[in-house]
Order: structure tokens, then sequence, then C-alpha cells
């Protein structure tokens, strides 16, 4: 485990935060990389429970990144990653939707768009299939996973609830 | 099809202007409360509850306000609601509102998360909460999953696009290369191929 030098951290995250395109799951791969793999701050399966801690907190699922730098060096450490990936890119946001209410229709928006979309959904698919290799052992996982995806689809319940029973599972031994 | 559908965005984008002038100012105090309420209800998903605030409750925005919004931060780097977010509060009361509704909506979660970090490290050896981590992990991979599934319905049924998502994720995700060499090589190829096909 190397000790956690910040400069470099927040460095990482400012670049993150140019490339999160549809939010803090298409570069939670790089993420991953960057703190389990080349570093080794953490296992991958503490990682995933980080992630799994804060989908069951209130706001947005990008806070998996302040506990994730909580994890590696504190307090500073949660700043250095949650300030660098949120503030350049919701100062961008204010620049185009500034933009946006003068030209809602400009052809290279829409374009750029249009390209960039499969690549998020990619990336996303990229991070399931990460963090599912971190936390599925053996059948029963993944069909807690499958059975979690049908019912997502298909019924109108709260996410919460569907973690809730996870857990109880967990608790009394069936997964 | 998609002309009418861009004719109608244009309709609406001018009932936004109007509707703009007749908006009534809305102070920083109001954003940072409202957003702090969004936030600290959104359980398992914000855009339910922000929409329910927003739209529902306050009138801030008409439903296609939010969904015109709600896309275009979709589009930008970071999170779409964190953008969504910044723009509900520009519009209303100019940067001191951007900055209060993001104070709202992130300064809440942050000290949430931590405060479960915390609980997490003292008490996250105990077998019971192993147990049901354990439990609760593949769950959370599967909210992933079924997330991708339905952002995938968007896109169009050709072969183009699931290929770039296909290289995307063969890269980041099974090869493990690093995102900014992915996207950046990715990326060009992905605006011009759109671009060529937009007729």
């Amino acid at each position: 485990m190397d000790r956690p030098d910040l400069g470099a951290l927040f460095l990482h995250f400012l670049v993150l935060s140019f490339l999160a395109i549809g939010g803090a799951p298409t570069v939670l791969p790089d993420i991953h990389r960057y703190v389990v793999e080349v570093h080794h701050w953490m296992t991958s399966t503490q990682f995933a429970e980080l992630y799994a801690l804060a989908q069951v907190a209130p706001g947005p699922n990008a806070m998996f990144v302040t506990l994730i730098g909580w994890q590696v060096a504190g307090w500073a450490g949660a700043a250095a990653t949650t300030l660098p990936l949120l503030v350049p890119a919701s100062t961008l946001t204010l620049l185009v939707g500034h933009l946006y209410a003068r030209h809602p229709n400009a052809a290279l928006g829409r374009t750029v768009r249009r390209g960039l979309t499969p690549i998020t959904i990619g990336l996303m698919l990229a991070s399931g299939w990460i963090l599912m290799r971190a936390v599925n052992h053996d059948w029963r996982g993944f069909l807690l996973t499958l059975l979690t995806v049908v019912l997502v689809l298909r019924t109108p319940w709260n996410p919460l609830w569907l973690l809730a029973a996870g857990a109880l599972a967990g608790m009394v031994g069936l997964v | 099809m998609a002309a009418r559908r861009q004719r109608r965005r244009h309709r609406e984008s001018k009932n936004h202007e109007a509707s703009r002038v007749t908006q009534a100012h809305v102070s920083a105090f109001a954003l940072f409360l409202t957003f702090s309420r969004i936030t600290l209800s959104s359980f398992g998903g914000v855009p339910f509850w922000a929409r329910r605030v927003l739209v529902e409750r306050q009138r801030w925005l008409t439903e296609q306000e939010f969904v015109d919004l709600l896309a275009l931060g979709q589009l930008l780097p970071g999170p779409n609601v964190l953008n969504l977010t910044v723009m509900v509060g520009y519009r209303f009361a100019g940067w001191a509102g951007a900055a209060a509704a993001v104070a709202g909506f992130l300064g809440w979660p942050c000290l949430v998360v931590i405060a479960m970090g915390v609980l997490h490290q003292r008490y996250g050896a105990l077998p019971l909460v192993q147990q049901a981590l354990t439990g609760m992990l593949p769950v959370a991979v599967g909210l992933l999953f079924a997330t991708v599934v339905k952002m995938a319905t968007v896109l169009p049924r050709e072969w183009r696009p699931w290929l770039f998502g296909m290289l995307a994720f063969v890269g980041v995700g099974v090869l493990r290369w690093p995102l900014l060499a992915v996207v950046g090589a990715l990326a060009p190829f992905a605006i011009a191929a759109a671009w060529r096909g937009k007729d």
C-alpha cells in the first residue's frame, strides 16, 4: 500500500471530472483501477462495500467518491476526491446552461450527445462488470443480481426495498 | 418524425422564454432549502424526488422543462442531477442561487455518507454487518445493470453505436485500460459517425 499523495489524487479526479459524462458510474472503473490496482489503498471488496454504502445513503450516487477519498486519507482525502470531481463539471454546466438558454437546438450539441451516449452506456456496463467480479463469488450472488435487474425493470418498487431485502437475505445466510 | 420532434422542441423552448419573463424570483435561501429537501428524501434515485418537488410541489418547472434540463445534465460531465441542480439554481437566482442549490444538494449527503463510513469502519467487521453488506452488494450491482439496460433503450437500431459501446466496455471493463486513453481514442470516431449518420 502506497502512502496517499493528495496532490496526485486531486489531479487524477480533476481529469476524471471532464470524462464523467453520464455521472460517476462512468468513471468508476478508472477510480477502481487507480485506488485498488495501481495504489492498493483498499481491496476490491472494500471498494465495492463503499459503493454499496453510498447507494443506501440519500443523495446522488456520486457520493461514493467522497467515501473512497475518506477511506484513503480521511477528511482531506474526501475533499481531494469530491471537489475536483464536482466543481469543474458544475462550472462547465453553468456555462453550457447559459448558452443552452440561447441556442437550445444547436446541431453540434445534438451530434456530440448522440456520439457519446453509446460510450457512456458501455462505460457504465464496465462499472457493473468490475463491481460484479468484486462481489459475486458464487451462483447465489449472480442470481440476486439478475433478480434485481428483472425487478427494477418490471416493477415500480423503490430500489431501497431491494437493497433492504438483500441485506436481510445476507443476514439470514441466504447469500 | 425527428423533424417534428425538433419543431416541437423549438416551440417549447419558445414557451420557456415566454414563461421566463413571468417567473417569480426565488431566493437563494429557498433554493438551498428545496434542494436540501430533495436530496435528503432521495433514497434510491434522485430524479424521481427532484421531479416530485420541482414540478409538482414547488411548480418551479414544467414537466417539459424538467425533462429538457435533465437530458442536458446527462450530456454534460458530472452527475446529471447535480447539473440539473446547478442550472435550476442559476436560472432562478444567478450565481448565488447555483451555489446555494448545490450546497443544499451535496452538503447533507456528504455528511451522511461520511457518518456511514465511520460506522462502517467501527462496526463493519461484525459478522452480522458483514453478512448484510454481502447481501446488499449483488443488489447494488443489479441496480447499476438495470440503469444500463434502461439507458440502452435510447440507442438507435444500428450497429455503429452498439460497436462503440462494446469497445468502451471491453477497453475499460475487461482490459482495464485507462479511461482517458479509451475515451480519447473512441470519442472522435463516435462523434464523426454520429455526424455522418445524422440525416
